[in-house]
């Protein structure tokens, strides 16, 4: 089965016990969502999940396989992409240098041919020209392709981010916050294309606060609070869950 | 065409040390390009030109082997020590280099086989105009395609943050690693004409100052393009001869002036020289710079 098994995931920081027992199972092709208080150690486990921090106890899986002790790039080559939170583009390069730099994987850019000028290499060049060019217009950068990365806006990043993640032909995506500083329409647009992505057979996994996104997106959703899982289930039920009310989402207050 | 040969006369080792430093500068735009701070070039250099020189003189092999040895041991050495070097960020790997070429240095000063503190001499004068310039448009050639390559893709975004570009599916360990070798071997080429240009190699002829000129040559002339430290290399290679002509004697100040220099293009041309040609383009220039 291709989903992602986490399973009683621990990890501490010195004292700081970020992560405590942590089990759910991302099923494929299916929208996931990861709530809780900030601290709750929510992007801690996309780290993991990344390859970026291992985990002091645990173990993980994805396809079958063990992640556990995988390195970053291992992560990415098993077909799992993410975008971070305060977002890590590539500055100084454009949009269209973006997407590109994050074809690493799918594309056969090697040196001989090039230094040969055999036109596979102007082939392969055009290839992923056009599909960078596609996956900027599956997020809307199209028309903004040479703008230089640190000139998009923020909500702009955050699209630019998620392409360069889809770039890597990914079968996961892990996304922190990926609408987080978004307007209500640009969400929208960032909702469609997550949706119109699952259909195709991605499995998301992404964090969020903005609970009307989330809760109308993700078709099940574990809430984390103190490095604990507090629940996990479908949005209605973890609405309806008494301590999510208490430690999240606030007692009283009308969701959208 | 009288003039030109004239010149070619007064001015020639003036221009081959402008492609021997060129290419130097080539050498260390590799690491540069990847976001690394290297000072160990200009060591590598002395290790290629020390090895080539052994070969040609002692061993008697014909000049292009020995200069392919040469390349290779600088090569060799880099692999060796940049397995646990390149796990350091920044100044820490500026330090780390530097010690390495102290180290170069005091072999070179203690060890019989490479002459002592005398240096090596007559080895056969083999490396000429044409051979520099050949090399160095060969290595242009090389370091310009390079970096359209997959790997020259990966040495940018690690450059540009490494965490993301790890996340991308770069091994970015690996990619240091080749970048140093790559750029040592280049290095450890150009010692090995140096060498075969000047009968004679000393271990003050890589030393802390030339590992210093490199990263200015780099700076000078532009990290983001392959012709920057090419045009830095030729600017601050022929300064000392045109002030000379201009009635300035340069020796000491030759320093304050590579100085004053340096600041006005950090500040009025933070991409060095090379962003004066590179006009409309500017874009995609930005985007390859450092």
């Amino acid at each position: 089965m291709n989903r992602l098994l986490v399973e009683k995931i621990s990890r501490s920081f010195g004292g700081v016990q970020a992560l405590d027992d942590v089990s759910f199972v991302v099923e494929p092709g299916t929208i996931h969502g990861l709530i809780g208080p900030n601290g709750a150690g929510k992007t801690t486990l996309i780290n993991i999940l990344s390859g970026l921090l291992p985990p002091s106890a645990g173990r993980m899986s994805y396809k079958d396989r063990d992640l556990h002790r995988l390195a970053v790039h291992q992560m990415a080559a098993i077909g799992i992409a993410r975008t971070f939170q305060n977002i890590r583009l590539f500055p100084r390069m454009s949009c269209l240098e973006n997407v590109q730099a994050g074809q690493h994987l799918t594309s056969r850019r090697s040196l001989v041919p090039r230094l040969l000028q055999l036109p596979s290499a102007r082939h392969e060049d055009r290839r992923l020209y056009k599909k960078a060019m596609e996956t900027l217009a599956r997020v809307g950068l199209d028309d903004k392709a040479h703008y230089q990365s640190r000139n998009l806006s923020y909500g702009e990043r955050r699209r630019l981010e998620i392409a360069r993640a889809l770039s890597l032909n990914p079968s996961l995506l892990l996304l922190d916050e990926p609408v987080a500083g978004m307007r209500q329409g640009e969400a929208a647009v960032v909702a469609d294309l997550l949706r119109s992505l699952c259909r195709e057979g991605m499995t998301i996994l992404l964090i969020e606060h903005n609970m009307s996104f989330v809760m109308s997106l993700c078709s099940c959703v574990t809430v984390l609070n103190f490095g604990r899982v507090i629940t996990t289930g479908s949005p209605t039920d973890v609405r309806a869950c008494r301590e999510v009310v208490e430690a999240y989402l606030g007692a009283g207050e009308p969701h959208a | 065409m009288d003039y030109l040969l004239q010149f070619y006369a007064i001015y020639g080792s003036v221009i081959n040390f402008i492609g021997i430093n060129a290419l130097l500068g080539l050498s260390l735009n590799v690491t540069l390009a990847a976001g690394m701070l290297s000072l160990g070039n200009a060591a590598f250099a002395g290790l290629g030109g020390y090895t080539a020189g052994i070969l040609s003189l002692h061993y008697k092999l014909p000049y292009a082997v020995s200069l392919a040895g040469g390349a290779c041991t600088a090569g060799i050495v880099a692999l060796i020590i940049g397995l646990p070097v390149l796990r350091l960020r920044g100044v820490f790997l500026a330090m780390a280099t530097l010690a390495f070429g102290e180290v170069v240095r005091l072999a070179a000063v203690n060890l019989n086989i490479t002459g002592g503190a005398e240096g090596l001499t007559g080895i056969p004068q083999a490396t000429t105009t044409w051979t520099i310039y050949l090399v160095l448009a060969g290595a242009a050639y090389f370091i310009a395609v390079l970096r359209r390559s997959r790997l020259g893709w990966g040495l940018m975004s690690m450059r540009e943050d490494e965490t993301a570009a790890g996340s991308l599916g770069i091994h970015i360990t690996y990619y240091k690693v080749v970048a140093f070798v790559v750029g040592a071997m280049l290095a450890g080429l150009a010692g090995g004409l140096y060498a075969h240009l000047n009968y004679l190699i000393t271990p003050r002829d890589f030393g802390f100052f030339i590992a210093v000129d490199l990263l200015t040559y780099n700076i000078v002339g532009g990290i983001g393009v392959w012709y920057g430290p090419i045009l830095g290399a030729a600017t601050l290679t022929a300064l000392p001869e045109v002030l000379r002509g201009v009635g300035v004697t340069a020796g000491p100040i030759r320093m304050g002036i590579n100085g004053l220099i340096l600041l006005l293009v950090i500040l009025f041309l933070p991409n060095g020289l090379a962003s004066l040609f590179s006009g409309k383009r500017s874009a995609a220039v930005k985007a390859a710079t450092g």
